[in-house]
């Protein structure tokens, strides 16, 4: 299941519907990013989108997660609107038929998301609001899968 | 045409949608960019930004792109990522 949700996003509750669509599952990864809220310096993130571009690009993510890894399953569920500190920002999880490919594909889908997704950030916070610009050391961690290509067909 | 601003263009536009009506003479992408800012210099200089991207119709399009009655275009400065 791929959504993108304007209400509070339930972790467990998305766990249990992959776990109940994929009986044959070996493994399930999952992944739940929470706002941070920095020592009280973000007080707020505010998450803006297109609702088809967005859901789209998402949608290719995953499919590319799906050629690259043998997976079962794999769900990805991404906030937008109005969100506090602590609150489940996005949920992916991967189920495959053993656990590497599984922990492997989650790894790859926040990789992916964290740099491609198209959402644009604002912090709210003490000191006012900003918007937020992509960061590099997201871009590194995506990089990371260029040069895993070879590695990866190989399992 | 329908316009749509995203993240910091939204702020710079005092807006997030506008429905416009372009004088004849403005029929693509660049030229509908060039004349929405116009009396917003804020909206002009973000515009202006060879990193915001504009969709057509959900689908990046080239600033040559013409425009039709009833397309919507969004304006996409650089995201932020998920």
């Amino acid at each position: 299941m791929i959504a993108l949700a304007a209400d509070p996003l339930d972790p467990g509750a998305a766990l249990s519907r992959l776990a109940e669509s994929c009986p044959g599952a070996g493994a399930i990864v999952s992944f739940v990013g929470l706002v941070r809220g920095e020592a009280g310096a973000v007080t707020g993130l505010e998450l803006d989108h297109h609702p088809r571009i967005t859901l789209k690009a998402i949608e290719a993510i995953a499919a590319e997660a799906r050629a690259r890894f043998d997976l079962i399953d794999l769900a990805i569920v991404h906030r937008h609107g109005r969100l506090k500190p602590g609150e489940p920002i996005v949920f992916v999880a991967a189920a495959a038929a053993h656990r590497r490919i599984a922990f492997q594909a989650a790894d790859y889908l926040m990789d992916r998301l964290k740099t491609e997704a198209p959402f644009w950030k604002r912090e709210h916070g003490p000191a006012g609001a900003r918007w937020i610009e992509p960061r590099l050391s997201d871009h590194d961690d995506r990089a990371r899968w260029d040069a895993k290509e070879d590695e990866n067909a190989r399992h | 045409v329908n316009i749509l601003y995203f993240g910091r263009l939204a702020d710079a536009a005092a807006t997030s949608a506008e429905e416009v009506t372009p004088p004849e003479g403005i029929r693509s992408l660049n030229a509908l960019r060039a004349w929405l800012g116009r009396d917003r210099p804020a909206l002009a200089a973000a515009l202006a930004d060879g990193n915001v991207r504009a969709a057509v119709n959900d689908e990046i399009a080239p600033g040559d792109r013409p425009l039709a009655s009833g397309d919507e275009i969004a304006f996409l400065p650089p995201a932020s990522g998920g």
